[in-house]
């Protein structure tokens, strides 16, 4: 029996992951305390709002131990989740925080990067790292994030209008898009081969 | 202010609608009435807040035409936090919309709280880029509202009241009416839609659907973290969160602890640890005492 995969189920689109992995045939848990980290084999930080899903990983006390189960299992965010796997915000007033993301995967991303809800699109992007060679995937963006720079050791997986839009390193993928939005379970099966 | 053109562009566009509506579940949506208040709301952890002149308790005692609020008041919300900014337009005040929708909120609510425009038609909501969400008492009223091009449902309570037992009847009525759907043979749903004068398609797509089609959030009158935990555990995938925290004691570490609620409202250990410290809730008004001319869920249809 593999053990299930973990959504963090602080605030957010949990409920739309948890269908694509059971699409899948893959069973899930709520993860919403330290303890229960220890149970799963991998780790889903869903879209929602970033400012909120900080603000409770702190409350918690969730910062640690998610660092520390990243450190050693793979961990896919989505939009926010993106976000709290950054290393970096970029346009923020620092002494005015917003966010505070979790370190773990090298890269400044800036909130909102696109505009308001009105701006939100659906696009085709290049995903010939994450996905085969040469295959697209036709990706949601809401409220997202623009990746404005990305460290030496991430790939960059996923791309649109040239900019990337998905980003890896290790067992950690994070995208500024929303593949739990669609129906389309290729990212989530791409996430399940890491797990 | 394009109109989008054709099915597919339309089917899309209302999947970012709705899409938004995804990522604001399990969270709180404040009413606040200055870029002060938004501040404190959004460090909190408010998953969005509601931008409006006058909180609905306040609304009650002043009376008058209680109207959209000044554009003004709320770009300067929207420069001050980064979370979705929502705003409400009267009841089929089309025009409020476009304001609202070319000054870029995140978010319309067509809303009973204010003085209703239209005493005959809501907003065809399909029209505009911007995703609404409108109130509603039961089924009937919540598949009106979607076959309009609402992107979220809300129970309609009794906003400003601090009561929240209309908003629990309303999400009761809603739940109840899809369970009796669920029941029902395919030969008997347009009768179902007839006399819950519900378009057909959007009440065979719930019945199918064992839920609405859009995320479905609890509002009115809404005031203490055990309010926030009753509604989630009756259905609810958010709550907003009106008078009930800016007409309180000690509104910045209530609106903490409704949030948390939220996230925990299952775990009653968690729900005294985040309760134990709270000053006094909203005084409230029993909604049983109102007249019926002062409660607003009356207002559309």
């Amino acid at each position: 029996m593999t053990a299930p995969v973990g959504l963090l189920a602080l605030q957010g689109d949990f409920e739309k992951h948890r269908q694509a992995f059971a699409a899948l045939g893959r069973s899930t848990v709520r993860v919403r305390r330290p303890a229960e980290l220890a149970a799963i084999c991998g780790l889903v930080i869903p879209g929602g709002e970033s400012t909120t899903l900080s603000r409770l990983i702190d409350r918690i006390g969730l910062r640690e131990p998610l660092r520390e189960f990243a450190a050693a299992h793979p961990v896919m965010g989505t939009c926010a989740g993106l976000i709290m796997l950054a290393a970096k915000m970029d346009g923020e007033d620092p002494t005015d925080f917003g966010v505070r993301p979790l370190g773990l995967l090298d890269c400044t991303v800036q909130r909102n990067g696109y505009g308001r809800q009105i701006d939100s699109f659906t696009a085709p992007v290049r995903t010939d790292g994450m996905l085969g060679k040469g295959e697209d995937f036709s990706a949601v963006f809401i409220r997202a994030p623009l990746i404005v720079e990305v460290g030496p050791l991430v790939e960059v997986v996923a791309t649109h209008e040239g900019r990337p839009v998905a980003v890896r390193s290790g067992g950690l993928l994070g995208m500024t898009f929303h593949p739990e939005l669609t129906s389309d379970l290729r990212i989530h099966q791409a996430f399940l081969d890491l797990v | 202010m394009e109109t989008p053109r054709n099915d597919q562009e339309l089917q899309e566009l209302f999947r970012h609608k709705v899409g938004l509506a995804e990522m604001l579940k399990g969270g709180v949506i404040m009413d606040v009435t200055n870029a002060e208040q938004a501040k404190i709301a959004e460090n909190a952890g408010a998953v969005a807040v509601m931008a409006l002149e006058r909180i609905p308790s306040d609304i009650r005692k002043m009376g008058g035409i209680a109207r959209m609020s000044n554009p003004g008041m709320i770009r300067e919300i929207q420069q001050t936090v980064s979370i979705p900014v929502m705003a409400k337009v009267r009841i089929g005040h089309f025009a409020e919309a476009q304001i609202l929708e070319a000054l870029g909120v995140d978010f319309i609510d067509e809303s009973e709280v204010l003085t209703p425009a239209d005493n005959q038609n809501h907003i065809y909501k399909h029209d505009f880029k911007v995703p609404f969400v409108c109130g509603c008492r039961n089924l009937g009223e919540a598949l009106r509202r979607i076959g309009e091009g609402a992107a979220m449902m809300r129970t309609k309570g009794e906003a400003g009241s601090g009561d929240v037992v209309e908003a629990v009847t309303h999400m009761r009525e809603v739940t109840e009416g899809i369970r009796r759907l669920q029941t029902l043979r395919k030969d008997e749903m347009m009768a179902e839609a007839k006399r819950l004068g519900a378009p057909y398609h959007v009440l065979v797509e719930t019945a199918e659907l064992g839920r609405l089609p859009v995320p479905n959030f609890a509002a009115g009158g809404v005031a203490t973290p055990a309010d926030a935990a009753l509604m989630m555990q009756l259905g609810a995938e958010t709550v907003f969160v009106g008078s009930g925290i800016f007409a309180s004691e000690d509104p910045a570490p209530r609106a903490k602890a409704i949030v948390d609620a939220v996230t925990f409202h299952d775990d009653p250990a968690k729900l005294v640890e985040v309760s134990l410290t709270l000053g006094e809730a909203m005084k409230g008004r029993a909604v049983n005492e109102m007249d019926e001319s002062e409660k607003m869920a009356g207002r559309g249809w």
